[in-house]
C-alpha cells in the first residue's frame, strides 16, 4: 500500500463547523439484547444485535444527528449514551472518562451532565405531577438549589422554554403537545447538562409547532453550549439542526460526514436512496413523482443479519464481495466516511470494489494471498488526516 | 364559485359540509361548511394540523359518524347520489364497496385475533355473494398486488407477524379488493419511514391509474401533497382556507397559514443558516373559535389589512390573482406581493430571487426568464416597486 500525498487534489469542504473538541467519544459501541426461548427455562437462543460497533464523536457544544428507518438501532445507541442501558462492549468516553460499565452509584454524578428529551410529550411526564414537580424534581434529587428556591428556578426555566411561569402549579393534560415537549425540554435543562440526547423530539407534534420547538432547542445550544446528540428520522429537520450527520443502518453507521458533503454528495448506495425518497414540495412546481431509488423489501432481521454488508440484500449495487466481506467505514474525503465496496456518487460508482487491497481479498471476496495483508485501517472515531482518495485509490494526506 | 362547468363529470361532490359534536360546554364545529370536488382518477389532497377537521370530513364521507351524536349536515353527493339521505342499511352496502378507507395505524385498524387473509375475505365476501375459496383466491392476488412476497403463505399470518410497511399494503389490499371508485387515505404514511412512504405512494398511484379511481390524501406533509395531489384543500379551525390546484397552490399561495405551513418545514436543499420560521401559537379551540378570521391570532399579517377586518369579519372563500381555480379566505389585498417581497426570502430566498428577477423589468434578467416565467406570474410582474406599503395603504 503506497502512500502518496494528493494535495493538489484536497477538496476544500467547509469543515469550520467539526472542529473543536470531543466532548463525547464513543468507540465500537455494541448492544445486543438476548431473545429467550418460551418455556420455563427461558434459554437465551440469540441476540438481536440492536447496536453493532458503533464509532463517533460529539463535540462540545456542536451537534451530530443520528438518522436512520426504524430498528435500525439510533434510538438504542442514545438511550446507551444515557446509560440507560448498560452496552454489551465498546467504549463511551464522556468528558475524558469511560462511563461504559460504571455502576448506578457512580453514574449518579454524571447525570447531571448528560439528559434526555424523549419522543412522545404525552408519555415522558407523569401525568400526576403538577409541571413544577415535574422540571424541578432533577433540583431536589441533586440538591443542587435549597428547597425554598426551587420555585424561583424552575419559574426561570419555564420562561426560558417560552411557558407561562404561572403556570407551574398545572398538570400536563392542561397542556397541548408542542407545550408538553417545552416541559420536557426545561426539565433535561434543569441541572445544566454538557450533552442532551434528544430521541425523536419534534416528530410527535404538528408542523407547525415542530418549528418553534427546534427553534428553541437551537437558542438554548447557542446560549448554553450544550452538545446535542439528535437522533431523528426527519432528513430534513436533522440537516436543519446538525453539522455532522451519522446514517444508521441495522446497527451500524453506513455513512457519517458533515451535513454539506452528506446531503450533496452521498456516497453510500443507502443515504443515496434515504434521500431520494424524501418527498419534496418543490416537486409541485414540475408535478408528478421524483425520481427516485427504489428499495426492493423490508429491513432484515437484526436476529440474524445479513452476512458481509448488511445494505446488500436490498442494495441496487451489489456483487459477490457484499456477501463475503464487511466493508470497512473508510474515510473517504476530510470529514466523510462510507462504510461501501462501491463508494461513490449516484450513478458514478466504480464498477470495481475499491477495498480489495485494503482487505488482503480479491475482487470478488475471496481471500486473496497475492493481494497482500490486510491494511491497518483507522476505526476508531472523529477523523484522521489521512484518508482514501477515492480517484487514484490510494491512501492520501491533507 | 359556481361549477357548473365540471359539474357532471365531478365524482365526488361536498356541498357545505357541516359536521358539529354537541358536548356539555357547547357546540364542536370540527367541520364547518366544506365543499370540494373530485374527478375519477384524480386525487385531493388535504392538509391541516391536527383537529382542523380532516379527518371528520373524511369520516362523514365514509358515514362514520351515523350512530353518534354527531350532528351531519350538507351533501356529500358520489355520483349524484346524496350518502347523507341513504339509510343505514344502505350506506353499509357501500361503506367498502364504492367508498374505502386507510388508516393511519395498520396496527390498531387490523384486527389483532384474525389473521390478515380472514380479515380480507370478510371485506370481499361482505359485498361479494362468493364461496370462502374464491374470496380467499381474491386476498391472495390482491396481497400479491400490493408487493408482499409470497403471499400465499402470508395471508395465514396474524398482522402483528408483519412489519410496518407491510400491514400498511395489507390494508391498502383491504381497501381495493372491492375496486372502490373513492379511496379515502388518512395520513397513510404518516407511520412509515421515508423509503416504505416512497414504496406506498408508489403503489399508490399505480393503483389509482390501473383502477381509476378518486383518491384523497389526507396528509400534513406538505412533500406527499406536492408529488401526489392534483388539487390541495389546505384545512384550518374546520374551514377551507385555500383550495385550488396543487402546482398553482404550492407554487403561489395566497394565504399566510399557508405560508406559514411551507415556511416551518426545513427543506433538504435550504440554506443551514436560516432560521425556521413557525407559525406562532397554537392551534384554536373549536369550541370557541377566534372572531373574524380564525386564524388572525397567529397570523403576523392581519395589520396590513385596514379596519381591523381580520378580527371582525370572517373572510369568503373567493378566488384569488390566480385566477377562478384558486379559491382562498383571506382579507389580504395584494397576497402576492407579500408573499414575494416578505415571506418567500426569509425561507427560501432562493426562488424569491428567481421570481424578483422575473418581476423586474430589466431587459437582461427578461430575456434569461421570459419564457419559465409564464403568464401567471405576469399578473405580479411590473409591480416590484420599493413603495409596496404606501400601495397597501391605499387599497
Amino acid at each position: 500500500m503506497t502512500t502518496e500525498p494528493v494535495d493538489e487534489l484536497k477538496p476544500h469542504p467547509e469543515t469550520s463547523s467539526l472542529t473543536g473538541t470531543p466532548i463525547l467519544e464513543v468507540e465500537d459501541l455494541k448492544m445486543y439484547f438476548p431473545v429467550k426461548s418460551s418455556g420455563f427455562l427461558r434459554r437465551t437462543i440469540g441476540h438481536v444485535q440492536a447496536v453493532d460497533g458503533v464509532s463517533f464523536q460529539v463535540r462540545s457544544g456542536s451537534s451530530l444527528g443520528l438518522v436512520g428507518e426504524s430498528g435500525c438501532g439510533k434510538s438504542t445507541t442514545g438511550r446507551l449514551i444515557t446509560r440507560l442501558y448498560e452496552p454489551t462492549a465498546g467504549r463511551i468516553e464522556f468528558d475524558g472518562r469511560d462511563i461504559a460499565n460504571l455502576s448506578e452509584r457512580e453514574l449518579h454524578p454524571l447525570r447531571r451532565d448528560i439528559q434526555m428529551i424523549f419522543q412522545d410529550p404525552y408519555t415522558s411526564l407523569n401525568p400526576r405531577h403538577t409541571v413544577g414537580a415535574i422540571v424541578g424534581a432533577p433540583l431536589a434529587i441533586h440538591k443542587v438549589v435549597p428547597k425554598d428556591k426551587i420555585l424561583a428556578r424552575v419559574q426561570e426555566l419555564l420562561e426560558i422554554v417560552g411557558l407561562n411561569p404561572e403556570h407551574y402549579n398545572r398538570y400536563p393534560h392542561e397542556f397541548s403537545g408542542g407545550q408538553r415537549q417545552r416541559i420536557g425540554i426545561a426539565r433535561a435543562l434543569t441541572l445544566q447538562p454538557k450533552l442532551l440526547v434528544a430521541d425523536e423530539p419534534v416528530s410527535a407534534l404538528d408542523v407547525s409547532i415542530q418549528a418553534q420547538v427546534v427553534n428553541l432547542l437551537q437558542d438554548l445550544q447557542r446560549e448554553f453550549n450544550i452538545a446535542f446528540l439528535f437522533v431523528a428520522h426527519d432528513l430534513a429537520i436533522v440537516r436543519h439542526f446538525c453539522p455532522e450527520i451519522a446514517v444508521m443502518y441495522l446497527g451500524k453507521i453506513v455513512e457519517i460526514g458533515d451535513r454539506e458533503t452528506l446531503y450533496a454528495r452521498p456516497n453510500h448506495p443507502y443515504t443515496q436512496a434515504l434521500l431520494s425518497a424524501v418527498p419534496d414540495v418543490k416537486q409541485a412546481k414540475v408535478g408528478g413523482r421524483r425520481e427516485r431509488i427504489r428499495l426492493e423489501g423490508d429491513l432484515p432481521s437484526p436476529i440474524n443479519p445479513p452476512s458481509g454488508c448488511r445494505f446488500r440484500t436490498r442494495c441496487p449495487i451489489a456483487q459477490d464481495i457484499c456477501a463475503r466481506v464487511e466493508p470497512p467505514l473508510l474515510q473517504v474525503g476530510p470529514t466523510h466516511k462510507v462504510a461501501c465496496h462501491f463508494p461513490g456518487e449516484v450513478g458514478k460508482h466504480p464498477e470495481k470494489p475499491i477495498t480489495p487491497r485494503l482487505l488482503g481479498v480479491d475482487d470478488s471476496g475471496m481471500p486473496d494471498l497475492a493481494a497482500g495483508p490486510a491494511t491497518d485501517l483507522p476505526t476508531g472515531p472523529g477523523y484522521s488526516d489521512t484518508w482514501f482518495d477515492l480517484e487514484h485509490n490510494t491512501m492520501g494526506r491533507a | 364559485m359556481s361549477d357548473t362547468s365540471t359539474k357532471h363529470d365531478a365524482f365526488l361532490r361536498v356541498e357545505d359540509l357541516r359536521v358539529h359534536f354537541p358536548t356539555a360546554d357547547g357546540v364542536v364545529k370540527a367541520t364547518d361548511g366544506l365543499s370540494f370536488e373530485l374527478a375519477r382518477g384524480k386525487t385531493l389532497g388535504i392538509v391541516g394540523e391536527s383537529g382542523s377537521g380532516k379527518s371528520v370530513s373524511s369520516s362523514a364521507i365514509l358515514g362514520l359518524h351515523r350512530g353518534t351524536r354527531a350532528q351531519v349536515s350538507g351533501q356529500i353527493l358520489l355520483e349524484d347520489v346524496d350518502l347523507l339521505q341513504l339509510s343505514d342499511e344502505e350506506m353499509r352496502r357501500r361503506r367498502g364497496l364504492d367508498v374505502a378507507m386507510i388508516f393511519q395505524d395498520p396496527l390498531s385498524a387490523m384486527h389483532p385475533y384474525y389473521t390478515v387473509g380472514n380479515q380480507l375475505v370478510e371485506a370481499y365476501r361482505v359485498h361479494n355473494n362468493v364461496s370462502k375459496k374464491a374470496a380467499r383466491t381474491r386476498a391472495i392476488e390482491m396481497l400479491e398486488r400490493v408487493g408482499i412476497p409470497q403471499p400465499d403463505r402470508r395471508v395465514d399470518d396474524y398482522p402483528h407477524q408483519f412489519s410496518g410497511g407491510m400491514r400498511q399494503r395489507a390494508m391498502i389490499a383491504m381497501g381495493l379488493i372491492n375496486n372502490p371508485g373513492l379511496l379515502i387515505a388518512d395520513e397513510p404514511t404518516t407511520a412509515l419511514d421515508v423509503t416504505v412512504q416512497a414504496q406506498i405512494l408508489d403503489l399508490l398511484q399505480d393503483l389509482q391509474r390501473e383502477f381509476n379511481s378518486a383518491i384523497i390524501i389526507i396528509t400534513h406533509d406538505l412533500g406527499v401533497v406536492a408529488e401526489m395531489a392534483d388539487q390541495v384543500l389546505v384545512m384550518y379551525a374546520g374551514k377551507a382556507v385555500e383550495y385550488g390546484p396543487t402546482k398553482e397552490l404550492l407554487v403561489r399561495p395566497e394565504m399566510p397559514y399557508t405560508w406559514g405551513l411551507l415556511s416551518s418545514v426545513p427543506d433538504v436543499t435550504a440554506d443551514t443558516d436560516s432560521k425556521l420560521i413557525p407559525i406562532p401559537g397554537n392551534p384554536p379551540s373549536l369550541l370557541n373559535p377566534p372572531s373574524g378570521c380564525a386564524f388572525h391570532p397567529r397570523c403576523p399579517h392581519k395589520d396590513k389589512v385596514p379596519g381591523r377586518l381580520c378580527w371582525t369579519v370572517q373572510p369568503e372563500l373567493v378566488p384569488g390573482r390566480q385566477g377562478m381555480g384558486h379559491l382562498k379566505r383571506c382579507h389580504l389585498p395584494d397576497p402576492d406581493q407579500v408573499y414575494a417581497l416578505e415571506v418567500l426570502p426569509e425561507f427560501d430566498p432562493e426562488l424569491a430571487s428567481e421570481l424578483a428577477q422575473a418581476r423586474i423589468p430589466d431587459p437582461a434578467a427578461d430575456a434569461a426568464a421570459g419564457p419559465a416565467a409564464g403568464p401567471a406570474a405576469g399578473t405580479a410582474a411590473g409591480t416590484a416597486t420599493p413603495d409596496t406599503a404606501d400601495e397597501r395603504d391605499a387599497q
